[in-house]
């Protein structure tokens, strides 16, 4: 028992050091500084975007969407790996998840606010973007329910909400333990306001485990919702490439899939960072690696699946769209899709690698891009030869596609940063329970 | 240990539930508050007379003296435009009355200099509403069903919002705002004797012929959007 | 050198009074600096980066457009002005607008047209259907004249040796010179016109001739050849025709007419026509032929002694294995066929050809030659006026509405010559090349401006009237003339109807010019031709110049800018070139075979080296063209055309020489390895497989009428989820017959006019950001040597299943009753979402601010009732809603419903082969409905269930059955 104490000291130690110990480190000032250059290159390239019109972007007709939308789709897929660990292995009593459920989920959010930043600025008047909502007002008119832009703006909402509220459900114990741990007395009272005044009683306990167990359940069919709905963007439209049944299950298994990617990216470094081995062990990343490996056997199988209905359908425009994606102008991003996507994860059939954190590190690397590069293939080579040839064009990124590609990275890395340094990344009552619960 | 960190007393428990009622209570008054502003007579400027370089007076020319919409408004049958009058068209009268009133020393220096006035528009619509006035004119849509009753307004001014909600109103329910088509340019609503012997001078005939729509001009139509966008 | 600001240039100039002020302002004018602040101050379009973006600027602008977000909802609406007339115009109804007939004049010869005005401003110019050159069409130059009116480049002001000066002054100089020229009857003054046709204006050019005899008098049309004698074919009368390098249906003062009469001949059936063309570059009207077979111009000068000598049944092995049938095919049609020259051909086979037409008994049936009256008077000897002037044998020199300096063949020293005259006057709508060489510049007045009149093509007098107040300080080429005759003060208005109260010597003189004014045609007036002045005989058999020596250059107008008369019209260089697409700029044109040869690669920049002088221009790999020759467009590489229009393209002019006007063998083509990107509106050139242009051999048509809709399958109405939607009153559509169509693409520049719809510019066309609302698509099918070129005009298709409508987040797009697919630009957010969902792709989006807010003059040709649409929406075709609109309010306050025919689209008012009709599909005696159950009737991609509203009628060729094999 008194061990058991000592165990949990131990872990409160260890995780609130990182947030209470002063001054920050090196390698953190240095991290975020570089991720808060790029959100300025954000803010630059936002501000001409307004200023000029989306004309500042490769955009064209027929290629209407490219890199927005792209990074659209890539941000929301990121962001399921948060919900999936915490909400769905919460219930399949994966106990593993409890060290890297609080980061993915921190991820999740953030990912999220990416994506949902690029609907927005995508529009040609940004400043009306409220027509899209439902409200009574004097034009007496609403939005066109049909539109899977609609049901976007809505799946996006409500998975943003849920997941903050869960995360921050999640976070209460900590904070209460932080509270207690930090010195100066700003510091505590700053704590215990997001604490709620909790108590760590029996009965905070007891609801809380309700709420917590309610709300996962909530989420979990989130996690399959709001991808499935994105994936409608394209499905409902008949844009060969696009007008396909199968996208609602590709994009949800490519979601979690680029999402335990970004995990691994962040949470290897991170480990060594702070050295957290003890915490988020080889076990983790393995587990995390099969997850991966079965999701990417999932997408492998919906590419396959997209070339053998071309063939199968004997349907003139998709048939010409596979070939054009394997063979035209974007060939490249699409075998550079298939080999991230398809061929990089076959690697993870190997124990080894799966326990090897550098390897692995490459991997999820490469398959972060690859998924970016699916998303693109997806979108540009769909549109930029559709039925007419008359009318087909090519998509030429300008620096400020580039410029908004990036700053979004610096803003999710900003925000990362920010989440590491003020907020326990690894929930500690979880932890500590496991640690005490693991001893007979 | 002591927990100075601990600032939340008992009640603050009640306050939780308040808040939750509270912020929905804030959020109902945010929203409400919005509506109200952009329906306010400061944005719509309904009932505020307008500053004109000449105080004209509706009343005392409609109301008082029984002028003709049509003598000033000229195209209002023919047009989409219901015409401004010329200041020629001013002057046919007060080149003899009111010969030198300082009020419309502007109307004789524009007559003589060829100069135009610059009126104040009261009823301004966006340049993408493409109104009609001929059309609804000829379809027996009274003049005050839109501007109200000129004849009591010493200064012209707005009586409706034009707001797009108000228009689509009155375009899916056009019954309402339909009446005889000699009645159209009458300031005030006719009363019953006067449609009785309307509806005599129109017997046989159904009692709206102006209602009769050819077979292009469905009800629907008129809230489609190419009735007033293009 | 460092770029400065217009400010801190307009800080450098003196504070002066006007003169002085003018002259500073003109000095600087000469500066590059200047001329480059003036480029950044008005730039074509828009460009992608933030010009000189300080962070702070933006941020603020930034906050600004967020803050916007929140604002718009409840912002006030500011007051506007209501300014009435002081005295209304009588027959003006504000809201409403009128209709004048006047002429549209190129090349000296007169198209009648109806110009729309609103309120007094001409905004659209519409054909005049009593008028013989136009028949209710128009050309694109017709409907670019109303931009070129208010073209802010325009000259404004008279200029002496370049600085601003006043008609005064010029008189006040004029006068010295004057009494010079009368003493020796104007030995030493020359004249150089344009082509001049106007009856009133030559009399005065006959006056002032009388009063300096020895003056000379010259004509200079570049893009014309003046020594063709002109035919006038009437080509509904033949059965056969062909041509030999004669693009009647696509150019020329007839080519309205001929393409009317052309379409008329073209149903399939029993009288449909045949045509042949012989020609070395694709033309327009090679598309529409049966028979198409390329040939370089040496050969084609060949080809009119080899039918004679294959009509007389001799045998030539030398004649190409086509040519026998072919006459025997025409031969018999003999009466009714017919045999066109082109303009560009030797005197040699002009006369052979005409020969032809008369042994075959075409003359006075399918062709007639038009009296001399229609001929231009003086020489065009512009080379012996250079040496004259270079020698100073010529001291005074007019240019009427013509450029030498830039349209002068390259081996007269015009510049030169012209800056060594001492009193050199030029009269023309821009402060030109030409006028910048001249010590005086007048202003000419646009033709909406001023009166006159002028003769169509077949002699038809035709009235020009003003619709508005000349816009800057011009002067009328009457008025000029006048001075020239020692009268004034003169206004045109007067001369032009004094001249003709002396022609109609007729105590009904009022009512007959009333009349013509409002026609825009005297009425008879047409010169019926006198019995045809006897041919010359025929000569003996030429030898070929130039047997397989290596490339020949083709030098011929441009489709778009002609002579370069055109360059700063923005509306004409964005309009498509009808066989390559590409806009801004010309090309060398190449056949593949013949680049593959040499060794060249398409939009390779080449050197094309002619009679020891040079160019360097961009190579376009266009197939269909003929074998071993180049050809060139003129009018590109202007220095001072304007804003919009200089430093385009490569200048054609400077390897033409005065005895080669359209190019000759001795071409040497020279690569330099340096690639060139082109700006043009369509990449791909095939249509891959797809049957998106259907058509068939009239044979196969008779056993199969139905063959287009055989293709795919359309499926059934109610395979949809969505409820089906009931149209009970009208139900517009649209019929495009592709056997009609030729191309011309003046579908296009109408819908430009008539829709308020911006000049984006190069640099977004390369982006692939045109703007047009009906493009016209151009696929080449079968060989690259001899590929058939089909045409498809594209407007939106109006789809009753439209898959924009159910995409768009805030219906912004929607269908109303009457099946129109509408686009509400007020509600539009921008997600481009519709756009992407159009199969059709025929949705335009406002990337960047396009319409040009800042120049006074172009707002007030915009029409009234068409939204001007702003940054960031969506937009597209509306099957022109205003009209329909307009039509619909005349007819509801008539209580009657629309008449067919009631409302016509610009695209079909302006097509000249009345291949676009439109109508309402719900009333069967509709012309529209007719042709919608035609056989031929086909729905693009109707197997996607759209259900488009715009449909095709296929095409059918007429091919020489004797030609199967060969």
């Amino acid at each position: 028992m008194n061990s058991a104490v000592k165990e949990c000291e131990r872990v409160n130690e260890q995780i609130s050091a990182i947030v209470l110990k002063r001054p920050p480190r090196r390698g953190w000032l240095f991290g975020f500084g570089i991720s808060f250059c790029f959100l300025m290159v954000l803010n630059l390239a936002i501000g001409c975007l307004f200023l000029k019109g989306v004309g500042i972007w490769g955009i064209n007709i027929p290629v209407g969407w490219a890199f927005d939308i792209t990074n659209f789709v890539w941000w929301i897929g990121i962001g399921h790996a948060g919900t999936f660990i915490s909400a769905i292995l919460l219930l399949l009593h994966q106990d593993w998840r409890t060290s890297i459920n609080r980061f993915a989920e921190a991820m999740t959010i953030f990912a999220v606010a990416c994506a949902g930043m690029f609907p927005l600025i995508h529009l040609g008047r940004p400043q009306v973007f409220y027509w899209i909502l439902p409200y009574p007002n004097t034009m007496d008119l609403w939005p066109q329910w049909r539109s899977p832009l609609v049901w976007d703006v809505f799946a996006v909402f409500t998975y943003l909400t849920v997941s903050i509220v869960f995360w921050y459900l999640g976070l209460i114990p900590d904070l209460a333990t932080l509270r207690d741990r930090a010195r100066p007395l700003w510091l505590r009272r700053l704590f215990g306001v997001f604490a709620l005044g909790w108590r760590n009683s029996i009965k905070h306990w007891k609801r809380y485990e309700t709420a917590y167990l309610l709300l996962a359940g909530l989420a979990t069919p989130l996690v399959i919702s709001v991808h499935s709905v994105v994936s409608f963007d394209f499905a409902v439209s008949l844009i060969p490439g696009w007008h396909s049944t199968i996208f609602p299950p590709y994009f949800v298994a490519g979601a979690i899939f680029s999402g335990f990617a970004m995990v691994l990216t962040l949470i290897i470094p991170v480990r060594k960072f702070y050295r957290l081995e003890n915490l988020i062990t080889d076990t983790h990343l393995d587990n995390s690696a099969k997850v991966m490996l079965a999701t990417g056997l999932l997408v492998a199988f919906g590419y396959l699946n997209e070339i053998f209905t071309a063939w199968y359908s004997d349907e003139e425009f998709d048939a010409y769209l596979t070939l054009n994606r394997m063979l035209g102008y974007y060939a490249w991003v699409y075998w550079l899709m298939m080999a991230c996507n398809v061929g990089v994860p076959q690697l993870l059939w190997f124990r080894k690698l799966r326990r090897d954190p550098t390897s692995l590190f490459v991997i999820s690397l490469l398959i972060n891009l690859g998924m970016w590069a699916e998303r693109f293939v997806i979108i540009v080579t769909s549109l930029h030869r559709d039925f007419l040839p008359s009318s087909w064009g090519i998509f030429r990124p300008t620096i400020w596609d580039w410029a908004t590609l990036m700053g979004s990275l610096g803003l999710f890395f900003t925000l990362i940063f920010v989440f590491i340094r003020l907020l326990p990344m690894i929930s500690i009552s979880e932890v500590r329970r496991a640690a005490t619960e693991k001893r007979p | 240990m002591k927990n100075d960190g601990q600032i939340f007393p008992r009640w603050c428990n009640t306050l939780a539930w308040a808040s939750i009622a509270g912020l929905i209570l804030m959020g109902g008054t945010m929203i409400c508050l919005l509506a109200v502003v952009t329906r306010s007579p400061y944005l719509t400027r309904v009932d505020i007379p307008l500053e004109q370089p000449v105080p004209f007076s509706h009343e005392h020319h409609v109301g008082g003296m029984g002028i003709d919409c049509r003598y000033c408004h000229t195209t209002s049958e023919i047009s989409p435009f219901a015409g401004v009058p010329s200041v020629e068209t001013c002057m046919t009268c007060h080149s003899q009355v009111w010969k030198d009133a300082p009020m419309l020393q502007p109307i004789r220096d524009s007559f003589l200099s060829g100069k135009p006035v610059a009126w104040n528009r009261v009823h301004d619509l966006p340049d993408f509403v493409y109104f009609d006035h001929s059309a609804h004119v000829n379809k027996g849509v009274a003049c005050r069903e839109c501007h109200g009753r000129v004849d009591r307004m010493p200064l012209i001014s707005r009586q409706e919002t034009l707001f797009m909600g108000w228009c689509l109103a009155c375009h899916r329910h056009p019954e309402g705002a339909l009446g005889p088509r000699e009645a159209v340019f009458t300031p005030r609503p006719p009363d019953q004797s006067e449609i009785r012997s309307w509806l005599q001078a129109h017997a046989g005939a159904p009692a709206r012929p102006e209602m009769e729509r050819p077979p292009s001009v469905t009800a629907q139509r008129l809230t489609d959007c190419s009735a007033c966008h293009r | 050198m460092t770029p400065h600001s217009l400010t801190d240039l307009q800080k450098r100039i003196p504070a002066a009074r006007g003169a002085l002020l003018w002259k500073s302002l003109d000095q600087l004018a000469n500066t590059p600096e200047f001329r480059e602040a003036i480029e950044r101050e008005f730039p074509v379009a828009a460009d992608e980066w933030p010009d000189a973006l300080s962070r702070r600027r933006f941020l603020i602008l930034m906050g600004a457009s967020l803050a916007a977000a929140g604002l718009t909802s409840c912002s006030r609406q500011p007051i506007e002005k209501l300014v009435p007339y002081v005295k209304q115009p009588e027959d003006l109804v504000p809201g409403k607008p009128l209709h004048f007939a006047s002429s549209n004049v190129l090349g000296g010869f007169a198209r009648g047209v109806l110009v729309e005005s609103h309120e007094g401003r001409p905004t659209k110019i519409e054909g005049n259907p009593g008028h013989p050159a136009s028949l209710g069409a128009t050309d694109v130059f017709m409907q670019a004249a109303i931009l070129q009116l208010y073209d802010p480049d325009r000259s404004q002001t008279v200029l002496h040796r370049g600085f601003a000066s006043t008609w005064d002054a010029f008189l006040a100089a004029l006068l010295q010179e004057e009494n010079e020229w009368a003493r020796d009857g104007g030995t030493r003054l020359a004249f150089v016109t344009g082509g001049v046709t106007s009856p009133s204006l030559r009399y005065h050019f006959r006056r002032i001739s009388e009063r300096f005899p020895n003056a000379r008098w010259i004509v200079h049309e570049p893009a014309c050849n003046l020594e063709t004698p002109r035919v006038l074919p009437s080509v509904d009368r033949a059965g056969v025709v062909l041509s030999l390098d004669a693009d009647f249906l696509a150019w020329g003062p007839g080519m309205l007419t001929n393409a009317r009469t052309f379409a008329r001949r073209r149903e399939p059936g029993n009288t449909m026509n045949r045509l042949y063309v012989v020609e070395s570059v694709p033309s327009l009207t090679g598309a529409m032929a049966d028979h198409r077979f390329p040939m370089t111009p040496s050969d084609i000068v060949r080809l009119p002694e080899q039918i004679s000598a294959e009509m007389r049944g001799a045998t030539n092995p030398a004649a190409p294995p086509w040519l026998p049938p072919l006459v025997r095919d025409l031969r018999k049609h003999a009466g009714d066929s017919l045999i066109l020259a082109g303009e560009f051909l030797p005197d040699s086979a002009q006369n052979e050809i005409r020969l032809l037409n008369e042994e075959l008994g075409n003359v006075g049936r399918t062709v007639t030659y038009p009296t001399e009256a229609l001929t231009f008077p003086g020489t065009h000897a512009l080379t012996e006026l250079a040496s004259q002037m270079l020698s100073g044998s010529i001291n005074a020199v007019f240019l009427l509405d013509c450029n030498p300096v830039y349209t002068a063949p390259a081996d007269i020293p015009f510049a030169e010559a012209l800056r060594k005259v001492s009193f050199s006057v030029h009269h023309g709508l821009y402060a030109d090349e030409t006028a910048e060489a001249c010590r005086w510049h007048l202003p000419d007045l646009h033709a909406l401006e001023n009166w006159g009149d002028a003769l169509a093509f077949d002699g038809t007098i035709s009235i020009i009237q003003p619709l508005i107040e000349p816009l800057y300080n011009g002067i009328s080429p009457h008025v000029l003339a006048a001075a020239l005759l020692k009268q004034w003060p003169a206004n045109d208005y007067d001369i032009v109807r004094s001249y003709w109260r002396g022609i109609l010597a007729n105590d009904d003189f009022e009512s007959l010019w009333r009349q013509a004014v409002h026609d825009g045609v005297m009425a008879g007036s047409v010169s019926t031709p006198a019995a045809p002045p006897p041919a010359a005989p025929r000569a003996p058999p030429s030898p070929n110049p130039n047997a397989g020596s290596g490339l020949e250059l083709l030098i011929r107008p441009d489709p778009h800018v002609y002579d370069g008369r055109f360059a700063n019209n923005g509306w004409l260089q964005e309009l498509p070139k009808p066989m390559t697409k590409i806009v801004w700029e010309n090309a060398a044109h190449i056949a593949p075979a013949t680049a593959e040869r040499l060794g060249l690669h398409h939009a390779e920049e080449v050197d094309l080296i002619y009679r020891g002088r040079s160019i360097r221009a961009p190579l376009w790999v266009l197939p269909g063209m003929a074998e071993n020759c180049v050809e060139v467009a003129l009018g590109y590489g202007r220095t001072r055309a304007g804003k919009v229009g200089s430093g385009l393209g490569f200048n054609s002019y400077q390897l033409r020489t005065a005895d080669a006007p359209w190019g000759g063998p001795g071409l040497e083509v020279r690569a330099t390895g340096r690639m060139h990107r082109f700006a043009t509106t369509q990449e791909h050139n095939t249509m891959a497989g797809r049957d998106l242009v259907r058509f068939a051999d009239l044979t196969m048509y008779r056993e199969t009428p139905h063959f287009a809709q055989q293709h795919g399958h359309t499926p059934a109405p109610d395979q949809t989820l969505y409820p089906p939607f009931t149209y009970d009153g009208n139900a517009w559509g649209m019929a495009i017959d592709l056997n009609a169509c030729t191309g011309c693409s003046v579908c296009t520049i109408a819908c430009q006019a008539e829709n308020n719809i911006p000049v984006v510019g190069r640099d977004q066309v390369q982006r692939g950001r045109e703007m047009h609302w009906i493009r016209v698509d151009r696929y080449f099918r079968g060989t690259v040597e001899r590929p058939d070129i089909l045409h498809q005009p594209v407007p939106c298709m109006h789809c009753e299943n439209a898959p924009c409508e159910t995409v768009c987040p805030v219906a912004a797009t929607l269908h109303d009753h009457e099946g129109l697919n509408v686009m509400v630009y007020n509600r539009c957010i921008g997600t481009r979402y519709c756009s992407n969902n159009c199969p059709y792709k025929v949705r335009r989006f406002n990337f960047l601010s396009y319409v040009d807010h800042s120049t006074p003059t172009l707002k007030l040709q915009r029409n009234p009732n068409v939204t001007v649409r702003s940054r960031g929406v969506m937009e597209k075709c509306t099957y022109c809603i205003q009209r329909i609109n307009f039509a619909r309010m005349n007819a509801r306050n008539q209580n009657r419903s629309i008449r067919d025919g009631e409302i016509i689209p610009a695209c079909a008012q302006a097509c000249p082969a009345e291949a676009i009709v439109f109508g309402n599909i719900n009333d069967p005696d509709s012309r529209v409905s007719k042709l919608r159950t035609d056989p031929r009737n086909y729905g693009l991609l109707a197997e996607l269930n759209t259900r488009p509203r715009t449909t095709y009628l296929a095409k059918i060729f007429n091919p020489n059955p004797e030609l199967k094999n060969v």
